[in-house]
């Protein structure tokens, strides 16, 4: 078992760049189906025997694809993503970064009239391992098994999954929700997927500076996560205030969203929180009894 | 992006926000040219730095005469200015502004930001204005979601301005302020739009005394007019030249200096070099596509800073691969001479390949195993 996508997801490409074939092809690699991808103006011809659509809508209709990848550069990407919203797919995953905060906003409102779940932007995906892998992440890296994993970064997170693989702990599904101030799905969404998961018996949240979501998380885990134990790291306990850590969700502002303040709270809800990196692995053995 | 006090201002005017009367000046003798042109009396000379905490610093001052205000400025002029958000070395004043002075009988606060819980923009104003907002306790902060395709609706824009306890013409004004505001926020791709202090003068005017703007980095594509209030001689050098090459760099105080790939896994680096005891120089991220170029480069600018007393690449390649970034490595030393130890710890795609690399350069080369073994290497080489 695990989270959102499974072998049996279809994926429909949008942004047909070097980006996104290459991503893809990799995706494919791994054993994703890659049903559809969309290229206005292309409609009609393939791609590596992917059957290319002019629109979101037809690719939908035509394959019964179920999730869409979005690889369209930034200044287009908040029409991909409100394209992919209204052909009534439910699952959107925008790998993308630096799209404008307000552009996401207005996503926000259309992802709420439509009900599809996005997962992005600035993200490196989803992967179920063994089943399906939808976004960058290196695929050879993780390994099946009972581990969630929620992170708002990239490579931290490959860093995680690389411990807990290096341990002989596999993941159920790991998702990277992305590290922009506003996104489609956040930590709480996934804490409730992974709850509910029969399959996934720990969990590992990688949090970092900036906006309060790992507050949120801690709150939901006290009141609402039993059995199942959490293992945390918070990124930039060193950061300076005021200066934007690469992403932009990155930034201590106005003396919110310190790692110190998220420490706290989450150990406040029970949960394991290692001060440094290279201890993830370690201690979600210690708590899963391995 | 941040951008000057008065050119904050200019915006507010485009967007009809009342502002103060002011010139701006390079010059002592822009100086006195203003404070005539502004017909004498009392005027405000304020420094221009992209930093707050001006007036606590010194970097502002109230002046009755032309010799006065004369004085400030040659005072001002080419001195570094040190406030809470400058650090120590503080920022070098080369521009300043003048303004009338102005009877103030009431100070507030007013600001848009994207509040990340919400998803959405949020105008936040108190009844105590002219000081750190964070000191202001949450249950006095009035607070409007903004809607984005609607903006400050007029209902929103009247219940705050009562609530700051204006009435009358006052009240109106306050409320064209903050719908303009808003108005402003949204047209710009603002990322904050703050007024400290919004001000009630004696004859119930009602006008922003001070004023900032930051535009949203990623939305600058579609600003041209925004981008082109850019100062680089506002930026880090090393900042503003990493930033050419598509590198997120951000200078620290410390010694160590850190090549990592991806923001979260180059936070986490600055942390655990911190937990083994030692200090950062910097965070770079090389990013996601990086090529040999932009490693040669990012390599350089770490090289270069004269604090560094040892380097840590610290890289898990996914996209990026493992081979490229020693290629990258070995091009930059080829360059610059290396004059300190270097720690690297590889992993993922190619990483054979890459350590292969290394290991075949006449580089001096301390290899780690993984992330905590590299801190505590690298700690101990920067001592």
């Amino acid at each position: 078992m695990s989270i959102l996508v499974s072998k049996q997801t279809k994926v429909r490409l949008q942004g047909l760049g070097s980006a996104g074939k290459f991503h893809a092809a990799q995706c494919r690699e791994y054993g994703t189906q890659v049903v559809a991808a969309v290229k206005p103006g292309e409609g009609g011809t393939s791609w590596e025997g992917v059957p290319i659509f002019h629109t979101a809508r037809d690719a939908r209709a035509a394959t019964g694809a179920d999730c869409s990848l979005i690889f369209v550069p930034a200044p287009f990407a908040a029409d991909a993503i409100c394209e992919a919203a209204f052909s009534g797919i439910p699952l959107i995953v925008a790998i993308t970064e630096g799209i404008p905060t307000l552009d996401m906003v207005r996503v926000r409102g259309v992802l709420k009239e439509t009900g599809a779940r996005m997962i992005g932007p600035n993200c490196p995906g989803i992967i179920t391992p063994g089943g399906c892998k939808i976004g960058i992440m290196p695929g050879y890296i993780h390994k099946p098994g009972d581990v969630g994993v929620i992170s708002r970064s990239g490579t931290l997170t490959y860093e995680a999954v690389w411990q807990l693989s290096a341990k002989g702990i596999g993941q159920s599904t790991c998702i990277g929700i992305g590290g922009d101030p506003v996104q489609g799905t956040n930590f709480v969404d996934c804490l409730e997927l992974f709850a509910r998961d029969g399959a996934t018996k720990g969990i590992v949240l990688i949090g970092e500076i900036g906006g309060s979501a790992e507050e949120q998380a801690a709150d939901w885990i006290r009141s609402n996560l039993k059995g199942k134990p959490v293992v945390s790291f918070i990124a930039g306990a060193t950061a300076p205030p005021g200066k934007r850590m690469g992403h932009a969700g990155a930034i201590i502002a106005g003396g919110s969203g310190k790692a110190e303040d998220k420490k706290k709270a989450l150990r406040a809800a029970g949960v394991t929180v290692v001060d440094s990196p290279a201890d993830l692995g370690v201690a979600m053995a210690k708590a899963l009894g391995r | 992006m941040n951008v000057h006090e008065y050119q904050a201002k200019g915006l507010f005017r485009e967007f009809g926000i009342p502002v103060p009367q002011g010139h701006f000046c390079r010059t002592v003798e822009d100086v006195r040219r203003a404070y005539a042109a502004l017909g004498g009396g009392t005027v405000v000379v304020k420094a221009q730095i992209h930093a707050g905490g001006r007036g606590k610093a010194g970097g502002v001052k109230l002046a009755r005469s032309a010799d006065e205000a004369a004085s400030h400025a040659q005072a001002l002029l080419g001195k570094a200015l040190v406030t809470h958000q400058t650090g120590p070395k503080g920022r070098r004043v080369t521009k300043l502004l003048v303004e009338e002075g102005l009877k103030i009988t009431r100070e507030f606060y007013a600001a848009l930001a994207v509040d990340r819980r919400r998803g959405g923009p949020v105008l936040i104003a108190s009844a105590e204005g002219g000081v750190e907002i964070e000191s202001v306790p949450q249950e006095k902060l009035l607070k409007e979601p903004v809607d984005v395709h609607e903006g400050l609706r007029p209902f929103q824009a009247r219940a705050l301005a009562y609530g700051l306890g204006l009435s009358g013409d006052s009240a109106k004004q306050a409320a064209d302020v903050l719908a303009n505001l808003a108005r402003l926020f949204l047209a710009k791709d603002c990322s904050i739009a703050e007024i400290n202090p919004l001000v009630l003068l004696e004859g119930g005017r009602v006008l922003a005394l001070d004023a900032k703007v930051n535009f949203d980095d990623n939305a600058l594509f579609r600003h041209p007019d925004a981008l082109a209030l850019r100062d680089p001689e506002e930026e880090d050098p090393a900042e503003a030249r990493a930033k050419e090459h598509d590198l997120s760099y951000v200078s620290l105080d410390g010694t160590i200096g850190c090549m990592v790939n991806g923001a979260g896994l180059a936070m986490a680096t600055m942390d655990i070099i911190q937990h083994a005891g030692g200090k950062p120089a910097n965070f770079l991220d090389v990013g996601g596509g990086a090529s040999k170029e932009r490693v040669t480069e990012a390599f350089k600018i770490i090289v270069e800073d004269p604090s560094v007393r040892a380097i840590l690449v610290n890289i898990f390649g996914g996209i990026v691969k493992c081979d490229l970034i020693a290629e990258g490595i070995l091009a930059a030393v080829k360059e610059v001479k290396l004059r300190v130890p270097l720690v690297v710890r590889l992993e993922g795609t190619n990483v054979e390949r890459g350590r292969q690399l290394l290991k075949e350069s006449a580089l001096k080369i301390l290899a780690a195993t993984d992330m905590a073994d590299a801190a505590k290497k690298v700690v101990e080489a920067a001592r």
